[in-house]
């Protein structure tokens, strides 16, 4: 069986059904390890143990961006490739991708309350992320006022690809503007500046979120294609009754 | 006389006939500046802190509610369909009807900006300058609309989602527009740097939203 039939819905939903146990005991497995790791990296020596908000807020705001990546690439397939499962994927990421920015937006909130003393400020790494959040409702409220799903695919599918110009803002915001936020301390040129026993845990926090959005990802995309299924079931019946 | 003048004359002229709503746009921009002064209360320094942001915001939502006749009508009738089929590229067919939208739409923001400017106790010397960010940012404004337009024009009710769709996106125009209108105004930080990336915006989205209106018209009518 080559990748390529992956494509074909019916085979689809076997390789899920078969494949989402092990994934869902994979992912309880790694957040056990993770969150045991985070309860035992050390407090800050600045922050204290105020610090270990970091290990859900830094995790959310990547998966967050990683969907809107996710949701290009099905952009792409749609667009380009005329994938027949890409709508389906992109339509999945859509909603998990929102909760995680969301989340992402309310840990930093939460965080930001007792570090800088304000639950909100107007610097460009924060508003770049809420931008990213509307424009996931946007995304979202094309699926739900489109009649028809293919239509809405394609037209949310270009929002997609539009909206993917503020990932590079969100990344870089921190360097190109004078930001409340921290500069990056991960991913950046001279490697990381974390120390390893916050850093391991971080990552394996990180590990741990991407096979839960693994997880949903393909639960969705099985329930989109069933939901299909059940609209073009009844729209025959509508007919049947007709004829 | 090519397509693209043509295409563009007839939506400048249907837009100023009756029930086109030209002049809507600007009435619009009109009242939301009044207002103003009704909800932050008339205080005239506070009024010309905020009178340069508040005059982007009310350009900016006047042209926006007027992004829904752009395509509706010719959806409506069928006139889409004969456009994206005919002679000239639909970015081009596109392009024309949304310099003519900026024309009957947003133009007519520019000119009464002034008055506007003058209410919201702007310093009289720097109201050109203020009318000059408009004029460069209501092109930027008017393109990406272009898009939201275009991704709405199939569904039904697409009012609002066209707004919660454009104003993201028109985020930057109207950050570096109010930024150079402030400073046109306050006077230390120079006028050039955001007034030229406003207009490297606009210059920027007449190319970026009429190739993805395009598409997103294309895709749409499948």
């Amino acid at each position: 069986m080559a990748v390529i039939d992956i494509a074909n819905p019916t085979r689809f939903l076997k390789l899920v059904n078969r494949l989402l146990p092990w994934l869902a005991a994979v992912t309880v497995l790694m957040f056990v390890y993770g969150l045991n790791g985070a309860l035992h990296a050390p407090d800050d020596y600045q922050q204290g143990a105020t610090v270990k908000i970091m290990f859900l807020h830094v995790p959310s705001a990547w998966l967050g961006m990683f969907a809107w990546g996710v949701m290009s690439v099905a952009a792409l397939g749609t667009l380009v490739w005329r994938h027949p499962l890409a709508d389906v994927a992109a339509k999945a990421a859509a909603p998990i991708g929102a909760a995680f920015t969301f989340l992402c937006l309310v840990t930093g909130s939460l965080w930001g309350r007792p570090m800088w003393g304000t639950y909100w400020v107007w610097d460009a790494r924060l508003t770049s992320v809420l931008v990213l959040f509307l424009l996931y409702l946007g995304v979202l409220a094309l699926y739900w006022t489109a009649e028809d799903p293919g239509r809405g695919a394609r037209a949310a599918a270009i929002l997609t690809l539009v909206g993917a110009v503020n990932i590079p803002i969100i990344k870089f915001s921190v360097d190109w503007w004078n930001t409340l936020h921290q500069p990056a301390s991960v991913f950046r040129m001279g490697g990381s500046t974390i120390d390893p026993s916050i850093l391991h845990p971080l990552f394996a926090m990180a590990i741990a979120f991407t096979l839960l959005f693994v997880t949903l990802h393909l639960a969705a995309m099985r329930n989109e294609i069933l939901r299909r299924r059940v609209r073009a079931m009844r729209l025959m019946q509508a007919q049947g009754a007709v004829a | 006389m090519n397509a693209f003048t043509a295409l563009l004359i007839r939506d400048v002229k249907l837009a100023v006939r009756v029930g086109g709503g030209a002049l809507m746009g600007a009435l619009f921009f009109l009242i939301v500046v009044v207002m103003a002064p009704f909800a932050v209360g008339p205080d005239l320094k506070l009024l010309a802190l905020i009178g340069p942001a508040l005059m982007w915001l009310g350009a900016l939502l006047a042209s926006l509610l007027a992004l829904d006749r752009l395509f509706a009508t010719d959806h409506e009738d069928g006139s889409l369909d004969l456009i994206r089929t005919g002679d000239i590229p639909l970015e081009l067919a596109v392009a024309a009807k949304a310099i003519a939208h900026w024309f009957t739409t947003c133009l007519p923001l520019v000119v009464i900006a002034p008055l506007l400017g003058l209410m919201l106790n702007v310093e009289p010397r720097a109201l050109g300058w203020v009318t000059l960010t408009l004029l460069a940012g209501t092109p930027a404004l008017t393109f990406i609309g272009l898009i939201g337009a275009a991704l709405a024009v199939a569904l039904r009710r697409g009012g609002l989602l066209l707004a919660v769709l454009v104003l993201p996106l028109t985020i930057p125009v109207l950050i570096f527009g109010v930024a150079a209108a402030n400073a046109a105004i306050a006077g230390p930080a120079p006028f050039g740097p955001p007034f030229t990336i406003l207009c490297a915006l606009s210059l920027a989205s007449s190319v970026l939203g009429p190739v993805a209106a395009a598409a997103a018209l294309r895709h749409a009518m499948e």
